[in-house]
């Protein structure tokens, strides 16, 4: 994999985009999408850990052996998770009664053993960081754009409570449209499922078009 | 030797486990030690919202945390009673009863004052559906709030029941378990606080 900074910036956030490309940590993604706060919050804790686990698994990797290396690391994210939780809880008590329950899931998200995995154990300790960082971004913007499009077609809000999450200065974010009840189909589990497939869809569209775009682009110039 | 070829070693292997389980273990058990009185603080202050929560306010004067009392249930667990006082006088008690829900096990707060009428009642902890059975939360309906000035004769006993159920309590549309195991949590209280109201005052 390149070391150039701008490549892993851009595979995390868009090319190889934890959700959209790579299809993983599908579970939390589901489960916690129901509102763009949620999302956000969610993301914004496993990028954390990512970054954090990245920076560890790639300092450490020329002493782990390739035997030992994947509950060597899953140890490590546990721990780490378990840090986070308690350090939240004690010192940002709010942050914590909102987020608490998907800090430990961040544990199982296998992106971020994946990440330990497919880079950090080869890159240098830059680079993970970077990767970490870029990878937990893309994650927070699927998360929190699923988590929007639910919301907003289930209860007909966005950025519901999100003042309690970023603190008062963000109650602008919060938007409720007026006499719509919401579809509550998008609220359950359904519905998590139908955003995702027409967000691939939309994702490989787009791809598409670009792919088609930067062939009509060149073609000229090589003929 | 160099260190790719100690890494090969047999030994090197569970060595290197022990030594990480080790750290790990130790950076935990320090973050605990770290945490644990900022969490019990922070847990202290919790409740003690929540308990203001369900008492109107200036209804207690007292420490309700430092006011307690442990009861035994019919099933044989203890259930714990904070006594709010005015004055030093006894005005009510507050404690928690389970329901149990559509998805898991549902825990309510309630507070009742010396003739058994309900001052509060408040959803503490819910797995219940979002969007669906979570309007027992108070974040998102005043759904609790029917319950305020009820007792066990206001309204028949026959009568605490969801409105499906012919009682008086509104459910909610799609979501009747959730309404319907409340009501029967907070009755339940009800009954306890009565069967139990001399143990109380003592």
């Amino acid at each position: 994999m390149s070391d150039n900074l701008g490549t892993i910036v851009k595979n995390g956030l868009w090319e190889n985009n934890v959700v959209f490309a790579q299809m993983l940590a599908l579970c939390p993604t589901m489960a916690v999408t129901t509102s763009g706060t949620n999302g956000l919050g969610m993301g914004l804790a496993t990028t954390a850990v990512l970054v954090v686990s990245n920076i560890i698994v790639s300092l450490i990797r020329k002493t782990v052996s390739d035997q030992v290396r994947i509950p060597v690391f899953v140890v490590i994210i546990a721990t780490l998770v378990t840090v986070v939780d308690m350090a939240l809880n004690a010192w940002l008590h709010e942050l914590y009664k909102v987020l608490g329950l998907f800090i430990a899931l961040i544990v199982v998200n296998c992106a971020i053993l994946g990440r330990a995995e497919a880079f950090a154990v080869k890159s240098g300790v830059t680079a993970s960081a970077v990767d970490g960082l870029a990878m937990g971004l893309g994650f927070t913007g699927a998360l929190t754009l699923i988590g929007l499009i639910r919301e907003f077609l289930g209860s007909g809000t966005l950025f519901a409570q999100a003042s309690q999450l970023l603190g008062p200065g963000f109650s602008f974010l919060e938007v409720q449209v007026a006499g719509y009840g919401g579809a509550l189909l998008m609220i359950l589990p359904p519905g998590a499922f139908a955003v995702l497939g027409f967000l691939l869809a939309g994702k490989r569209i787009l791809d598409d078009r670009l792919a088609a775009r930067s062939v009509a682009a060149t073609t000229p110039a090589t003929a | 030797m160099n260190l790719d070829k100690i890494r090969e070693k047999t030994g090197y292997q569970p060595l290197l486990l022990g030594l990480v389980a080790l750290l790990a273990s130790a950076s935990l058990a320090w973050a605990a030690h770290a945490t644990k009185d900022a969490i019990a603080a922070a847990e202290a202050k919790d409740l003690r919202d929540s308990l203001s929560q369900v008492l109107p306010p200036g209804f207690a004067d007292n420490d309700l945390l430092g006011d307690t009392i442990e009861l035994a249930q019919a099933d044989g667990s203890k259930r714990l009673i904070y006594r709010s006082r005015k004055a030093g006088q006894l005005n009510g008690a507050v404690f928690k009863v389970e329901g149990k829900g559509y998805a898991g096990p549902i825990q309510i707060l309630m507070a009742v004052d010396q003739e058994g009428r309900i001052l509060g009642v408040r959803v503490l902890k819910h797995t219940e559906t979002p969007g669906l059975g979570d309007k027992i939360d108070v974040g998102k309906g005043g759904w609790v709030k029917t319950f305020d000035g009820k007792s066990l004769d206001d309204p028949a006993p026959e009568q605490w029941a969801v409105k499906k159920d012919g009682g008086v309590f509104d459910q909610f549309a799609g979501a009747t378990i959730t309404p319907r195991a409340v009501v029967k949590a907070v009755k339940g209280g009800l009954e306890f606080f009565s069967q139990h109201k001399s143990e109380i005052e003592g």
